[in-house]
């Protein structure tokens, strides 16, 4: 008779459904990272004169940091030196034709897209969403600016932003997650090459979910995307990421830079769902998703939002935070991750209280299965001037079998007498008694496991855009395939 | 219905079933009575399918099959079903998602169309009244938080939902105060059917009085030492069950 554990190990090796890799010439740079690499972007960009000496002042400052060798070896993640110069920076699909007029997408790019369930076509792209799909080291499509724009709302790729709106990224660029604030944001500054650029007006509400689907094609190449959010005074928008990648035996960088900056009244709801390739079952390939992601809060009574649903990647580091500086203003973090076979997630919060009255809720989530680790590491300081803070925080682990690990570090810095800090933790196993009594009512091992794991995980999905819970749901259970062990 | 044959089981290495036999027909409501220990629970369990109990020997035929070939939810689809006597909760997933998952998985098996949420309303609201169970216990998450008396209830809930062919009822009046009791035998006796057979394990004569059986068995220490009808069950409450595990003559299975 098939024991629960033979099922849950079937469940967890199905295989990775995005791990395609799409046959287009691309044009890359030559591998390593030098000046002239940084140069090249900026030409391939066309990017002004300034945009190339930030880029400058970070390389130099990430060569100086690598040489000193303080690539971050604190977080509970292992992995094999990585060889900086043995990447490729650039990669991007090759324009064809030319005859149809520029603004016309590769057939190529579009079918990957359409495969990914990204329809980019006039007729049938997705309702009540706008998408930029960025394909390696580019962005190929941008749907519904036009009518964005009508509103007034600036929904763009970085590069057209760096055309288009230098004012705008001058002015908001580094302002939260300086080029100097960590060895893999110093590497993004310096080589970032797309991402999307949001520019949400005073007193509009956005009408619709803004959305960026990035996908890593090109082989040895490292994804470094840079993101930038602005929320003016009384506004609101909702923005989602997705991303995938192909399956590949060898692993592949992903670092990224995300910067939200929420002004009076503003707020931003910012959700991921992650779901690059995670390694095989053996932890053979996967992305590194090397991450650095924080809003700042600036205005009164503003508030930003993370929810994040992280299930792929070979090494998650990640740790979106919010700066609270604002009165009033508001930081919330909901997590799931989900590390199966070999994966490891290091991923947790920072929320960092300078105003008076700010309030912060962290609800986090990690499950691990197979040989998976994952660590919650979360930081709560507030500041002397934060009078009447107020953090609320709950990790939760769940194990399935017994060959995986969970962990929590929770730091708690306070400097001022009147905040008001509720900590609170679980770690429970997926009980064979629940897989049994769940089974006996006529559910197979697998819908059992996957209805226990959704459960532990509700309070977050109940935070996603409706459009993308059942997405979020839908992923927990296929990357949980094969990992009931 | 069910025919159960020298059914020797073991858990942890220790030796709990000593050779089973007992027979139960459909329409039939048996009842399975003996000390704490003396093996009630694990029979209820094995015949769900629980994998941590070694069958060592014996057989079990459910409608003529090899039950013991089935694992659990293929038994739970062919219509065997066991109300737990620890009902476990499973936070986060709402009873009614639930319960509608669990029925649509049997209705497949059967070749069935599977339920929406519309049509599944109005069949467990019908139940809900039956067993007088209030209609917030559907979006609670399943037995999390539960009193006692309402994990017992919830499972007889399940039990009138998925209309098994075989229920076994392990214990289902512990915990119950008489009130609640006297409904939940309602709800079971509403299911009294001759299609259906209902197994009820219980230590104690009290439920029998609102859930009379066909039959009664005595098992103690492993084995089934007696068999009668409904006054075996007074008897036992008048005696005690040193009567019966003191009685010299081996157990003789009841007729079928």
């Amino acid at each position: 008779m098939a024991t629960t554990t033979d099922t849950i190990q079937e469940l967890a090796n199905r295989e990775y459904k995005y791990g395609f890799v799409t046959e287009i010439e691309s044009d890359s740079a030559p591998r390593g990272l030098n000046e002239d690499t940084i140069r090249l972007i900026s030409s391939k960009k066309n990017e002004p004169p300034w945009m190339l000496e930030w880029r400058l002042k970070s390389y130099r400052h990430w060569a100086s940091l690598e040489q000193l060798n303080k690539e971050p070896k604190w977080a509970n993640i292992h992995y094999g030196p990585i060889d900086y110069q043995d990447i490729i920076y650039y990669s991007a699909p090759k324009p064809k034709d030319q005859t149809n007029g520029p603004a016309e997408i590769d057939p190529e790019l579009l079918a990957t897209f359409e495969k990914l369930g990204i329809p980019l076509g006039e007729r049938n792209r997705l309702a009540g969403v706008a998408v930029d799909a960025v394909f390696d080291s580019v962005s190929v499509a941008t749907t519904f600016k036009e009518k964005l724009a009508e509103l007034g709302i600036i929904f763009c790729s970085f590069s057209d932003a760096v055309q288009e709106h230098p004012d705008l990224v001058r002015k908001y660029l580094g302002s939260v997650v300086p080029k100097t604030d960590n060895f893999f944001a110093t590497l993004n500054s310096a080589v970032f090459t797309d991402g999307s650029f949001v520019y949400v007006p005073k007193g509009v509400r956005c009408p619709m979910e803004l959305s960026t689907y990035f996908r890593i094609n090109a082989e040895d190449t490292g994804q470094f995307e840079r993101t930038l959010i602005i929320a003016d005074e009384g506004s609101s928008v909702s923005y989602l990421e997705g991303c995938t990648a192909p399956q590949r035996s060898t692993n592949q960088l992903h670092a990224a830079v995300v910067e939200l900056v929420a002004l009076d009244d503003a707020e931003i709801k910012y959700s991921t769902i992650q779901n690059w390739y995670p390694g095989d079952e053996e932890g053979r390939g996967g992305i590194y998703n090397f991450v650095t992601k924080r809003g700042k809060a600036r205005g009164v009574n503003s508030k930003i939002s993370w929810t994040q649903v992280e299930t792929g990647a070979a090494i998650t580091w990640k740790y979106p935070g919010v700066i609270l500086q604002g009165d009033n203003s508001v930081g919330e973090f909901y997590s799931v991750a989900l590390t199966n076979n070999y994966q490891q997630a290091d991923t947790g919060t920072k929320m960092i209280h300078l105003g008076r009255n700010t309030r912060s809720t962290i609800v986090t989530k990690g499950i691990s299965a197979g040989h998976g680790q994952n660590t919650y590491r979360g930081l709560v300081k507030i500041m002397k001037g934060a009078a009447g803070a107020r953090n609320y925080s709950q990790c939760d682990s769940l194990l399935i079998g017994d060959k995986c690990g969970a962990h929590t570090f929770p730091y708690i810095e306070v400097k001022n007498p009147t905040a008001r800090m509720e900590h609170e933790a679980t770690t429970s196993k997926v009980g064979e008694d629940q897989i049994f009594y769940l089974r006996q009512r006529g559910l197979s091992a697998e819908d059992a496991v996957s209805m226990i794991v959704n459960g532990f995980a509700k309070r977050v999905f109940r935070e996603l855009p409706m459009e993308f819970a059942v997405e979020a749901q839908r992923l927990l259970t296929v990357s949980l395939e094969g990992s009931v062990g | 219905m069910l025919s159960i044959r020298n059914l020797q089981v073991k858990v942890g290495g220790r030796e709990i079933l000593k050779g089973v036999d007992l027979e139960v027909a459909a329409g039939e409501v048996c009842a399975i009575m003996g000390p704490n220990g003396s093996g009630k629970s694990t029979l209820a369990q094995v015949l769900a399918g629980q994998e941590t109990y070694e069958v060592t020997a014996g057989e079990v035929l459910y409608e003529g099959r090899n039950l013991l070939e089935l694992n659990p939810e293929q038994r739970a689809r062919e219509g065997v079903f066991l109300a737990f006597q620890y009902p476990v909760e499973i936070p986060g997933v709402g009873t009614a998602y639930f319960l509608r998952a669990a029925l649509n998985a049997i209705r497949k098996h059967r070749g069935l169309d599977e339920l929406d949420a519309m049509d599944f309303l109005p069949l467990i609201r019908e139940k809900l009244k039956l067993l007088e169970v209030d209609e917030a216990l559907l979006s609670r998450a399943i037995n999390e938080g539960f009193s006692g008396g309402e994990k017992k209830r919830s499972e007889i809930l399940q039990l009138a939902v998925l209309e098994p062919r075989l229920a076994i009822l392990d214990e289902t009046d512990s915990g119950l105060d008489i009130d609640a009791l006297k409904i939940v035998a309602g709800g079971v006796n509403a299911l009294r059917d001759p299609e259906r057979a209902i197994i009820v394990v219980t230590h104690y004569q009290r439920l029998l009085s609102y859930i009379v059986p066909d039959k009664v068995h005595v098992l103690v220490a492993g084995r089934i030492v007696a068999s009668g009808g409904r006054e075996l069950a007074l008897e036992l409450e008048e005696k005690g069950y040193g009567w019966v595990e003191t009685e010299p003559e081996p157990a003789v299975p009841a007729p079928a």
